[in-house]
């Protein structure tokens, strides 16, 4: 299994670790069982991704994801940031080996829940859909069942 | 990366200057077939029966024919555990296994299981020991084979083989045994230990690759795995591997000849590192530590709130190769069955270490492995979103 430059990097130099101070959204998603556990951080401005952070435990995969989720987010508007796909993740990390295609489900969805999360506290309807890592049954080392997308 | 720091001699080991030295020859001048009748033929033959002696004495067996060679650890472990299951044409019966077996044994008991014989796994307990009563507990009328590791290879204890052996033979079944992980390492016979076969590997030991043996005690009887030519006795067919045979012969030897130096300054080296990587890590501990029955040179680490592969990564990047029970770098869905067996929790078992030291370890590089270790652990629960909890919950009670 070889990792891309780009994966190798965002994980070795993770982008935007932490968590924001009094944050308007927070997304915590994973499972400690499974070995993975993500939370991100964010700051909305007119409806936009004004600042976030991401904290990651989790394999080398699920920290590049993480990195690169935050970085594509930033300065796109809830709508678009929602609608990342794990697949645009991993080509913008050039590619990710197939058995680590399903870990990188984490970076996204910790992305929508924290989106889902600013827009119910202020009285909007949740936008991002079904959380998939969420489910109990989810597991980032299961096989890989791409949906038709 | 300029530096290189190898602890991972559990997995393999480089093959060893005069072991490779020995066998050199056997690829080019002497490369007669075993079974030719001719100067070349029997020279090969020679060298090949003359390795199967050495071997054989060296595991106290008390003949060279108790000794097959073959393609390696997990061939013996498979032929063990099917051949001597369903020798005699039997189809039916009970076999016993540990559940902290390599797979190599498991997956064979597992075909066995769907093949007509019932399969009971006995657990090892926290301390990382298969306990006579707990094997005692599970024989049964017809248990025709129990199958016990003897060195483990992700925890290193030892099991009471001979304690187990007894058992075994009392219910009237065979005792097999995996010793990939101490034949060459600890003190070793067949004959104290009781058991009636063996599996070893070549590459543990610093010899090639693609060898191991079988040992098998006169007069058991055994189905054999490989058919074809009727080598080995009719046991194990197919073209005698005669390099392999020499430098797994001449690399037992030097095992056997270096090891009560190189044993201590092992276990002294690993201290070393425990003592290091203990000290220095809050939350961490070293898995079976109670235990006194262990390899000289693999320590388990739980290091709490990181996930392995990404220590491993890290670490790697520093040259230092380790590895993890981790299921992210595996790829399955369970962190190392190992430490689930011995009741390690899913959530620490996937921030395992395991280190293991051999023949070029130094003092450098144990201490160099802590040096990097440190900052990358510091960094990664640094980046966790659950270690501050951990460690709350952890002073909490
Ligand atoms: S987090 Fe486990 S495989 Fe990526």
């Amino acid at each position: 299994m070889l990792y891309s430059d780009k994966v190798m990097d965002h994980f070795q130099n993770p982008r935007n670790v932490g968590v924001i101070e009094n944050a308007d959204g927070t997304g915590e998603v994973g499972n400690p069982i499974r070995g993975d556990v993500m939370k991100i951080t964010i700051k909305v401005e007119d409806d936009k991704v004004d600042d976030i952070m991401f904290q990651t435990l989790g394999c080398g995969t699920a920290i590049a994801t993480s990195s690169i989720v935050t970085e594509m987010a930033k300065g796109m508007t809830l709508e678009d940031a929602v609608s990342i796909t794990k697949k645009q993740v991993a080509d913008e990390l050039d590619g990710l080996p197939p058995a680590k295609m399903h870990c990188s489900v984490l970076a996204t969805d910790g992305l929508k829940a924290a989106i889902d999360d600013y827009l119910v506290k202020n009285g909007r309807e949740p936008i991002a859909g079904p959380i998939l890592s969420s489910d109990p049954d989810f597991d980032p080392h299961g096989e890989e069942d791409e949906p038709a997308e | 990366m300029d530096r290189t720091v190898y602890l991972d001699y559990a997995a393999t080991t480089p093959v060893d200057e005069n072991v490779l030295e020995a066998m050199m020859p056997f690829f080019s001048e002497r490369y007669g077939n075993a079974n030719s009748l001719y100067a070349l033929g029997r020279d090969a033959y020679t060298a090949f029966e003359d390795a199967r002696e050495r071997v054989a004495a060296l595991m106290g067996a008390t003949h060279p024919g108790e000794v097959i060679f073959t393609s390696g650890g997990t061939e013996s472990d498979n032929t063990a555990l099917i051949g001597l299951a369903t020798a005699g044409g039997r189809i039916k019966g009970h076999v016993i296994v540990s559940a902290f077996e390599h797979h190599a044994v498991l997956a064979p008991a597992e075909w066995l299981g769907k093949h007509g014989f019932t399969v009971t796994e006995v657990s090892p307990r926290t301390d990382g020991l298969i306990h006579p009563e707990d094997l005692q507990a599970a024989m049964r009328e017809d248990t025709v084979l129990v199958s016990v590791m003897h060195g483990n290879n992700e925890i290193g204890t030892i099991q009471p083989l001979r304690a187990l052996a007894d058992i075994a033979h009392a219910g009237g079944a065979l005792m097999h045994t995996d010793a990939a992980q101490t034949l060459g390492k600890i003190d070793f016979d067949v004959n104290d230990l009781g058991i009636d076969a063996a599996s070893f590997s070549s590459h543990k030991i610093y010899g090639p690759k693609g060898f191991g043996a079988l040992y098998l005690r006169k007069g058991t009887r055994i189905a054999p795995y490989m058919m074809g030519g009727g080598q080995e006795s009719k046991r194990r067919s197919g073209t005698q591997n005669v390099a392999g045979a020499v430098g797994f012969a001449r690399a037992l030897e030097i095992m056997d000849a270096e090891r009560a130096t190189e044993a201590p300054l092992l276990a002294a080296l690993r201290d070393r590192i425990v003592e290091g990587v203990l000290g220095r890590l809050e939350l961490t501990s070293l898995n079976c530590c109670e235990t006194k029955a262990r390899l000289p040179h693999i320590a388990n680490f739980i290091i709490k709130g990181v996930e392995g592969e990404a220590m491993l990564l890290h670490l790697d990047a520093k040259g230092i190769a380790v590895s993890t029970g981790s299921a992210c770098s595996s790829g399955s869905l369970k962190p190392s069955h190992v430490l689930l067996a011995i009741g390690c929790p899913q959530e620490f078992a996937h921030g395992s270490l395991r280190v293991s030291l051999g023949r070029y370890t130094t003092e450098k590089d144990a201490d160099y492995f802590v040096d990097e270790l440190i900052p990358i652990v510091e960094r990664l629960r640094s980046m966790s979103p659950l270690y501050a909890k951990i460690k709350a919950e952890h002073s909490a009670g």
